[in-house]
């Protein structure tokens, strides 16, 4: 491959310095950037929570450094806030699950970033992600277990073009050993978990703090309230425990979270299998593996991070996307993306905005 | 854009300038023998002599009195103690007041800011024209609102981001019309202009030794006699108790060296650096026939190696970054903590809008400067501004 004049999106941790100093060995122009995405960055990093510290910044600064590539910060706090904070904020409050990573990569990472990028002379955007691009389509990692394709699907064919991830072949612990060897210090950082801009994990309350007391009634399959509670952006479909309804269902089997309307704020809980989805719309595809299905196609579907692929048939209804799944899946949300595999490649992505 | 250039065109010289030969070699002589200056035995009075003559050679450089000056770590530390101490000496009897400019560097804005937050102090903060001038009358008129509540008057010689020189001996007298100290941060002065302390009028005056190719790490801050500001640092009592801690002998010693190269030079260095700057410009406003200059027109109301742009339609960091690829160092005249630039507080101040205030180069020449430097910027910013356009309009 051509030398390429490669960005290098550096958070501070050990996967997107290893990424960086691969693409240097692999004869690339490198710079280091790293995205401060926060408006009031902290000192330190707690643990693993939280990100884009200023001890982050220091320990991405520090990698560079220790690779030999030029280094800048780029203030991306307001486009993430917007983008990807009142996002999160906006789905929940209208009874959806977000994954504030997807729009990170589909917002800021591959598009404010990369478009920055492009424009300053760049060919390409390089991050520590787990996944591998083939033939212009996105395929899992090496590494199961730490796959990221599934955050990555939302990407366009575009986007991928000028994407590099050059960690995708290999084992998490092995990435961990090589960072070691570069002698970057940061090989034993622990990963970062949880919400990037929840620093100390309280979802609950993070967005309790945003959207208010916006009380409900919490009520079964037949509509009879059951009990009420404070804010449905508190419950997931599928959540089982802090459901406070009081006492036991009839039945006495646990109770779970079916559905959460927002207009009403009613939250429905039910048995087990009340959660059985058979069937999917999606909106806003986007198709990377394949040209878009124009008669109904069996693959396999995946319905949250590091969830179990499910075997489907899809097929476009107009703008939306429909899956009809051939067992049925439990704790599919709305919000959340149904992401297209044959194999290990990904054929594309969407918005889950209705089941049934 | 081009490869990582293997030349360097270093126009940053207002940030720190390479250290001078001789002040280098004095230093080094003295970082290898012993003394505590305030020892009493024979090693420490050795030391403490050096001490001295350094002292008496900055006050020969800088018009003042050797018993004036005070050594400290920098010109931040000098800013420091100058404001918050001359705030603390005076501020009984209801004097609460600081008047100073929107245009002064952090050391003295933030110092301001923070007596105002937590020492009960009220800032009063002066306008600035369009070029960054202060206007005595300005000062008269902040000053006559309440004369017997003004504390001190902190006004800089000429300001780090524009280039502009303040008129310090008419405002240092407006200030005395009162009774009021006036302390005045020379860092930048004093490396390109002629800083007679005795001549301003100033009360309390700060230098620094790395803007004049002395090492970082000490300054001093120069205060007339019978101007005692409370000490910030407490401890062996050292420089008269007003600042204690042990001197940096062999950096004080490289600072005197360096201060007394750089006067010897000054005349003939201050026409050079013009004449190099005014190409600098010639040849940018040649490129970018749209980039606006910045502050007072070249001359004497301006320091001599001191260029700053506007590029409309550029972020300022898009354009740090591409020249820096381009083998140019410069900056866009504000620091940080987390490596990201903010707008410039002195264009915002002069009235600039906030996209002028964020889409600014400062270039600024120093005594390592030649025309290989202004010709590198001037090869390459047309293209580097076209860049940074395309990269803002998205």
């Amino acid at each position: 491959m051509a030398a390429l004049r490669v960005l290098a999106a550096m958070s501070g941790g050990v996967d997107s310095a290893t990424a960086a100093a691969r693409a240097v060995d692999a004869g690339h122009q490198v710079t280091g950037v790293h995205l401060a995405l926060s408006a009031n960055p902290g000192s330190y990093r707690t643990g693993a929570r939280g990100c884009c510290t200023l001890e982050d910044a220091r320990d991405a600064r520090r990698a560079a450094d220790v690779i030999g590539i030029p280094f800048y910060v780029w203030d991306m706090a307001e486009r993430f806030r917007r983008d990807v904070v009142e996002d999160f904020v906006a789905e929940y409050a209208a009874g959806r699950t977000p994954n504030p990573c997807l729009r990170c990569n589909e917002k800021i990472k591959f598009a404010a970033v990369l478009d920055r990028a492009l424009a300053l002379g760049f060919d390409a955007v390089c991050t520590g992600h787990y996944a591998r691009i083939r033939d212009g389509a996105l395929r899992r990692a090496a590494d199961r277990g730490k796959d990221q394709s599934y955050v990555l699907a939302v990407l366009t064919r575009r986007q991928l073009a000028h994407a590099m991830f050059p960690l995708g072949d290999t084992p998490k612990d092995q990435v961990r050993a090589e960072a070691a060897r570069r002698g970057l210090a940061v090989a034993d950082k622990p990963d970062s978990h949880d919400v990037c801009f929840i620093a100390d994990g309280d979802t609950r309350g993070f967005l309790a703090r945003r959207l208010g007391r916006a009380p409900g009634p919490i009520v079964d399959v037949s509509g009879a309230v059951l009990g009420s509670h404070d804010g449905a952006y508190a419950f997931t479909v599928g959540q089982r425990r802090g459901l406070r309804v009081g006492r036991p269902a009839a039945d006495g089997r646990p109770r779970y979270v079916l559905d959460i309307e927002p207009a009403t704020r009613t939250v429905t809980v039910g048995p087990a299998e009340g959660l059985d989805v058979h069937e999917i719309t999606a909106r806003r595809p986007v198709w990377t593996g394949c040209l878009p299905p124009a008669v109904p196609r069996e693959c396999l579907v995946q319905l949250r991070a590091h969830g179990d692929v499910h075997p489907c048939v899809a097929w476009l209804d107009g703008d939306l996307l429909r899956i009809g799944l051939r067992r049925p899946a439990r704790g599919v949300a709305r919000g959340q993306a149904a992401v297209l595999y044959d194999g290990d490649t990904v054929l594309g992505s969407a918005t889950i905005s209705a089941t049934g | 854009m081009t490869a990582a250039a293997t030349s360097r065109a270093y126009l940053d010289h207002a940030a720190t300038t390479p250290m001078r030969p001789e002040a280098i070699e004095a230093m080094t002589e003295e970082l290898g023998r012993l003394g505590n200056p305030s020892s009493l035995h024979t090693a420490g009075r050795r030391a403490r002599r050096v001490v001295e003559e350094s002292r008496e050679q900055l006050a020969e450089v800088f018009g003042a009195r050797p018993s004036e000056i005070v050594f400290t770590s920098g010109g931040t530390e000098a800013d420091n103690l100058a404001v918050k101490g001359l705030y603390w000496a005076r501020r009984d009897g209801g004097r609460r007041r600081v008047l100073t400019t929107s245009v002064e560097h952090h050391a003295v804005l933030d110092s301001v800011r923070w007596l105002e937050s937590a020492q009960g102090a009220e800032a009063v903060w002066l306008g600035v024209d369009a070029e960054g001038t202060v206007r005595p009358e300005a000062l008269r008129a902040a000053i006559a609102q309440a004369p017997e509540r003004v504390a001190v008057v902190s006004v800089m010689w000429a300001n780090n981001e524009v280039g502009t020189v303040q008129p310090v001996a008419e405002l240092a007298a407006v200030a005395h019309e009162h009774g009021i100290p006036f302390h005045t941060d020379a860092v930048q002065a004093a490396a390109q202009l002629p800083v007679d302390f005795a001549a301003s009028g100033a009360d309390a005056l700060t230098v620094t030794g790395h803007k004049l190719g002395g090492p970082v790490g000490v300054g001093a801050l120069i205060l007339a006699r019978g101007i005692e500001p409370v000490p910030v640092l407490h401890g062996g009592g050292q420089e008269r108790d007003i600042r204690s801690g042990t001197l940096d002998t062999p950096a004080i010693r490289a600072f005197a060296v360096a201060a007394a190269a750089c006067a010897q030079r000054r005349a003939a260095e201050a026409a050079r650096l013009a004449a190099l700057r005014d190409d600098l410009v010639r040849q940018v406003l040649a490129a970018v026939p749209d980039a606006v200059l910045n502050g007072p027109p070249p001359g004497e109301r301006r320091l001599p190696g001191n260029a700053h742009f506007s590029f409309p339609g550029c972020e300022g960091d898009a354009l740090l970054m591409l020249l820096d690829a381009n083998g140019i160092a410069c900056s866009t005249g504000s620091a940080c903590t987390a490596g990201v630039a903010e707008p410039s507080h002195v264009l915002l101040a002069m009235g600039a809008d906030e996209f002028r205030a964020r889409g600014s180069i400062r270039f600024s020449l120093g005594h390592t400067s030649t025309q290989e430097d202004v010709d590198a910027v001037g090869k390459v910013i047309g293209e580097v501004t076209d860049r940074a356009r395309r990269a803002a309009a998205r």
